[in-house]
């Protein structure tokens, strides 16, 4: 039997997910024995006519990483969708939105003054030239994909049937999908591939994690000399660990530095920010308002620390006034 | 504070607020606004919770999405709870989720929080009338629809 076909894509990501398949370092080996690799442009010279060139539901995987935030990305997906049976959104980008979620707080038009405009960071641009869908020169045309108004998940624009979750997806949850891949071992469709509890169940320090509300004041790692084996949340530093799932194998703890929600909430969560908003607020110990009220004041970006890798996959999906429609 | 219900006029923009009251309190409350034959704006669909330590976050953002122009979340006063202190909780958490719904863009009057005790319905109907006069002020909370993979797009590829 020949062996199954594999592709990996990119969408709006950092790379990251791609080192990731990277470390797997001799682990690849095993994968590259059981697997064909027919797609993967960002190691290897393939170009969207091979892609074009392939039977329909020819890949039996291809996994996606990134969200979408572009016309090319858009099409991209859907051509892997097209050609693969199986579609795995990879990492956190592709799963909830990831980092480049966070532009859905701002209109695009915004986005491409600040990142555009003459002035903004070092950019020099005194005749305010913007990126055109097409551009008219000597030699022809030039056409260039369009910037979407928001920020998509994988699945709000193509069907997925399995999530790899992680800021990148750890090297064990890689291997063991794709094991379950080959094996034909797969949990029900719409599965994140990674175990379905909280990361605080099997925290090394779940031992101090406070039951009662004990914290007087909400602290940021740079501030204080952080306990190497005590809770975060015991030491008043925000930890993502209750409401996000495990599978990490505590890379960020071990690290000590808290959890930041990087592989997603747990299935039983409607939205992943909120619900580490409810587990972070209930530890406050003050019982006065105003106090109350300037505790959460001292947390200074509230959206980037509970749904910095979720915006897109949240309740709200961006601020009020973004969106594909009307903001230009 | 006004006493009476706004005046009806069908023609006006009518907010839908879902209202999570706890059962101890504010229930209470609303049950005696109710046999005590006061008047006041019908716009509220009220869910009866436990306590309002109970309200999770993530209640008030699914609300939202689901078609609430505006949220209110009624509890006993403070030292009041009969949980001795699920109300603080709500507090706390009532805090964090202003700032976060500010941060996205939505207006502060759209989510309220406030101490009703079981016997003061002539308060509760206050609170309703007020919030019902703030959002039809603000107009309809308008999100962004939830993308989705588009059929047709989907069928032209193949």
């Amino acid at each position: 039997m020949s062996k199954p076909k594999v592709g990996f894509y990119w969408c709006a990501s950092c790379g990251g997910c791609e080192e990731a398949v990277v470390d797997l370092a001799e682990d690849i080996l095993k994968v590259v024995e059981l697997v064909d690799i027919v797609f993967w442009p960002c190691a290897m010279d393939f170009k969207r006519d091979d892609l074009e060139a392939m039977d329909d539901n020819e890949m039996a995987v291809c996994f996606v990483n990134g969200a979408i935030r572009s016309s090319e990305q858009r099409e991209m997906a859907l051509l892997c969708r097209q050609k693969a049976g199986l579609i795995v959104a990879f990492g956190s980008c592709a799963h909830t939105g990831g980092i480049p979620g966070l532009a859905n707080l701002y209109p695009r038009k915004d986005i491409v003054q600040t990142v555009y405009g003459d002035g903004q960071f070092s950019t020099v641009n005194p005749e305010g030239t913007l990126p055109q869908p097409k551009t008219a020169h000597p030699e022809g045309t030039t056409e260039l994909p369009l910037l979407e108004g928001s920020v998509k998940t994988l699945d709000q624009v193509v069907p997925v049937d399995y999530y790899l979750p992680g800021c990148s997806p750890p090297t064990k949850l890689i291997v063991d999908a794709v094991m379950a891949i080959v094996e034909g071992d797969l949990p029900p469709r719409g599965s994140v591939l990674a175990p379905d509890i909280a990361l605080c169940h099997d925290c090394p320090r779940v031992d101090s994690k406070p039951e009662e509300s004990v914290v007087t004041e909400i602290k940021r790692p740079q501030e204080i000399l952080i306990d190497p084996e005590k809770c975060f949340l015991a030491q008043g530093l925000i930890c993502m660990g209750p409401a996000t799932r495990c599978g990490c194998d505590h890379a960020c703890i071990n690290g000590n530095m808290p959890c930041s929600g990087c592989l997603g909430p747990t299935s039983r969560t409607t939205d992943h920010g909120a619900a580490a908003m409810s587990a972070t607020a209930s530890l406050l110990e003050s019982n006065e308002a105003s106090e109350i009220a300037a505790q959460m004041e001292s947390i200074p970006d509230p959206v980037g620390t509970f749904y910095r890798y979720s915006v897109p996959s949240s309740r709200l999906f961006c601020s009020v006034g973004v969106g594909d429609n009307g903001d230009e | 504070m006004s006493d009476t219900a706004p005046p009806i006029d069908c023609d006006a923009f009518q907010p839908r607020i879902v209202a999570f009251f706890c059962n101890w309190c504010t229930y209470t409350a609303s049950d005696l606004a109710g046999v005590s034959r006061m008047q006041y704006a019908a716009n509220t669909r009220v869910i009866r919770v436990m306590c309002s330590g109970r309200i999770d976050p993530q209640f008030v953002v699914t609300a939202l999405r689901q078609g609430a122009d505006g949220v209110l979340i009624g509890g006993c006063h403070p030292g009041d709870c009969h949980y001795q202190e699920g109300n603080y909780k709500c507090l706390r958490r009532y805090e964090l989720l202003k700032r976060y719904l500010g941060q996205m863009g939505v207006e502060p009057q759209r989510i309220r929080l406030e101490w009703i005790s079981a016997s003061e319905g002539d308060r509760l109907r206050d609170v309703v009338n007020e919030m019902v006069t703030d959002l039809r002020q603000l107009g309809p909370l308008k999100l962004t629809p939830l993308p989705q993979p588009d059929e047709e797009e989907l069928e032209l590829t193949v």
